[in-house]
């Protein structure tokens, strides 16, 4: 009991080995077929997940604009997102005449795909992981982005030209932010050494990243939010603007996929925010219990999903032209400073012996402080600009208007 | 008796060869650049079988994440130039063929030739991580590759810049005005 | 377990349908999309030659990164060339583009 409790899937896995082996079969093909056993659990649980995800993000939304949110189906509404899946698998699948069939059916699959094959890398507890590969950071990065492609598959071939638009804005925006995203990701890596999620883990032993780097982890958060097409970024589906973005055309269970997959992959940011900024499963007395870290995991991973909610419900959508802004003007420069001025602080740290934690904190500070006086000297000639303009144009009225009387 | 590998390779190089020859004869433009997304995945499956996983996730980062949504946009974006009812193929297609079959006999009976290719595979003797580490090492030691990457960064700047200016439509409004 | 003859011949086979499509297509983006196998198939001799031979000197991998980045800077600047002609000429058919200027 005491060997299942410390290392649940090992000993799992030599139990059926045995079992398997003892049918007669190769040990290779043991081997293959626990791994896909191993995958489709997680796949499986991940996308169980989803039921609760949606219901807390509709409750505390709810909560925030001061209405109740599901209250019905069963206590407290747990079950409303049953019934809205019910609902949506009983519906019928039309598919638009002139759309292309198979990248029209594909689209949902590499949406979903590229959600759950995150959750292979991402370490859970000290002895829980999926597949330690020694370039984990990397692996996310290229698995994420082709969540980008299904959604432009989806968008070609929907043979609708509103489909079309949602999906380039959608791929803009998505290719804009993932730079800042893998520049912020790269902080992590130096600070600790190795792109390995399990190492970045165990490096966070005295300090968490967020201390150490706390604007890599901001920008972070912001790229990944925006990644996602979350609120405040979610003009992909504003329904005022563009109908419904890029799954105009898609309903029933396809759509379902899209809604799961944006959901879960709300989650999943959380959870490589936890892991890489917050030290993932890292808490007191993991030592002695290491499944006692799959609990301090979903722990940090429900206060990033929670503030994740929380951002949704408080702020208002952007425009496009305000984002490319944000993203060009702001975040990648910001991004790019914050990694020369980690990795000069690396070096320092180092070669000069000073204490690691307060080179960091004090060059994240100086930066902040830096990107503070930029933005105020920014507005303050923005605004005058604008000042500028309406006295001229109020000073050629009135002129206008004493030679015309 | 093939074993799992064997298996494995034959099933991807058949998948990554038939998507390559409906690359070149697929009709339209937007399921061509879906086959080629399949070429690539399946050359990323080939990287990872030869132990060069890094090299298989750089494959899916560049070019599966960035080329290919590259080239879907613009296939969107010039969509109206050729549909899918006009041939695909030039008039002289056939010479094409002949040109392909002729380098494809002489390349592989030049490497038939040479004795080392029914080599098998030599032990790695260390592991993935210091595969990497070496790699990451040799990229910056003065002594040995500092230059190709340097290179190789100031040439992607340059392109960047460069596809900039070229793609930019500030000049053709100019020109429309000229010619009005 | 492979011999490296199996991943030649993958590769050369590769090559040559690169060849096809470079030469045999009309229209001027599945031509870079044949360019882009041929860069492919030469990334995988690389690295086979590299697994099979000297896995021990990292040469053949850095080759790798170098094509990598060449094969990106090269779709770019060709993505961008295409856009711009397709906005002047209206066409992407490569016979039609043979005149500089008229």
């Amino acid at each position: 009991m005491v060997a299942f409790l410390n290392d649940p899937f090992t000993w799992t896995g030599s139990l059926l080995r045995g079992w398997l082996e003892g049918l007669g079969l190769a040990p290779d093909l043991v081997t293959f077929l626990l791994q896909v056993l191993g995958a489709l659990v997680l796949g499986t649980v991940m996308l169980l997940l989803t039921f609760i995800l949606i219901w807390a993000e509709r409750k505390i939304v709810a909560r925030i604009q001061d209405r109740l949110g599901p209250n019905r189906v069963g206590p407290f509404g747990v079950f409303q997102t049953v019934a809205d899946l019910l609902k949506l698998v009983t519906k019928e699948l039309i598919t638009p005449t002139g759309a292309d069939i198979i990248p029209y059916n594909l689209a949902p699959l590499l949406a979903v795909m590229a959600v759950v094959g995150i959750w292979a890398v991402i370490p859970l507890a000290p002895t829980l992981i999926g597949a330690n590969i020694n370039i984990g950071v990397l692996y996310v990065v290229a698995i994420g982005a082709i969540g980008t492609l299904g959604i432009m598959i989806a968008g070609m071939s929907s043979n609708n030209k509103y489909a079309l638009l949602g999906a380039f804005r959608t791929v803009a925006m998505m290719v804009s932010y993932a730079v800042p995203m893998m520049i912020a990701l790269l902080i992590p890596v130096l600070l600790s050494g190795s792109m390995d999620m399990a190492t970045i883990v165990e490096a966070q032993s005295p300090i968490a990243f967020i201390i150490l780097a706390p604007i890599a982890a901001l920008i972070f958060f912001v790229s990944s939010l925006a990644e996602v097409g979350r609120a405040p970024f979610d003009l992909l589906e504003a329904e005022s603007e563009i109908v419904a973005g890029f799954h105009i055309e898609y309903s029933g269970l396809k759509f379902g996929m899209f809604f799961v997959a944006e959901f879960l992959h709300a989650f999943t940011i959380s959870a490589l925010t936890a892991t890489l900024f917050l030290a993932g499963w890292k808490g007191p007395w993991v030592e002695l219990y290491p499944l006692l870290g799959l609990f301090y995991f979903i722990i940090k991973t429900s206060i990033v999903y929670f503030v994740v909610i929380w951002i949704r419900g408080s702020f208002p959508r952007i425009r496009i032209d305000q984002m490319n802004n944000l993203n060009w003007k702001l975040v990648t420069p910001l991004a790019l400073a914050s990694l020369i001025v980690t990795a000069i602080g690396e070096k320092v740290a180092v070669e000069y012996g000073i204490n690691r934690p307060i080179i960091h904190v004090g060059a994240n500070a100086f930066l902040f402080m830096l990107t503070l006086v930029l933005i105020r000297f920014n507005a303050r000639a923005a605004r005058s600009r604008v000042k500028g303009n309406s006295v001229n144009k109020a000073v050629a009225a009135s002129s206008g208007s004493s030679q015309g009387s | 008796m093939l074993t799992l590998t064997q298996i494995v390779f034959l099933i991807v190089a058949a998948i990554t060869l038939l998507a390559a020859i409906m690359v070149v004869t697929s009709r339209s433009m937007v399921h061509t650049a879906l086959w080629l997304i399949m070429t690539l995945a399946g050359i990323a499956v080939f990287f990872v079988l030869l132990n060069a996983g890094f090299l298989a996730v750089v494959q899916v980062a560049v070019y599966i994440d960035a080329i290919a949504i590259m080239i879907i946009i613009v296939v969107m974006l010039t969509q109206r130039s050729m549909g899918s009812q006009d041939r695909q193929r030039s008039k002289t297609w056939w010479a094409a063929v002949i040109a392909a079959l002729l380098l494809f006999g002489g390349l592989v009976l030049m490497f038939a030739q040479a004795p080392l290719l029914g080599a098998e595979a030599p032990t790695l003797t260390v592991g993935p991580e210091a595969l990497i580490e070496e790699l990451g090492l040799a990229l910056v030691d003065v002594d040995r590759y500092i230059v190709p990457f340097e290179v190789a960064s100031v040439l992607l700047l340059a392109a960047m810049v460069g596809s900039i200016i070229v793609a930019w439509p500030g000049r053709m409004s100019q020109e429309q005005e000229d010619e009005s | 377990m492979i011999p490296l003859s199996w991943y030649i011949i993958v590769g050369a086979a590769l090559f040559s349908i690169g060849i096809y499509g470079a030469l045999a297509r009309r229209n001027a983006l599945a031509i870079l999309m044949a360019i882009e196998l041929i860069l492919n198939a030469v990334n995988l001799n690389l690295v086979a030659f590299w697994r099979y031979l000297t896995p021990n000197i990292v040469a053949g991998k850095v080759f790798v990164l170098v094509v990598f980045a060449v094969a990106a800077s090269e779709v770019a600047v060709g993505l961008a060339l295409i856009i711009s002609i397709y906005r002047r000429r209206h066409t992407i058919a490569v016979e039609e583009i043979d005149m500089m200027k008229w």
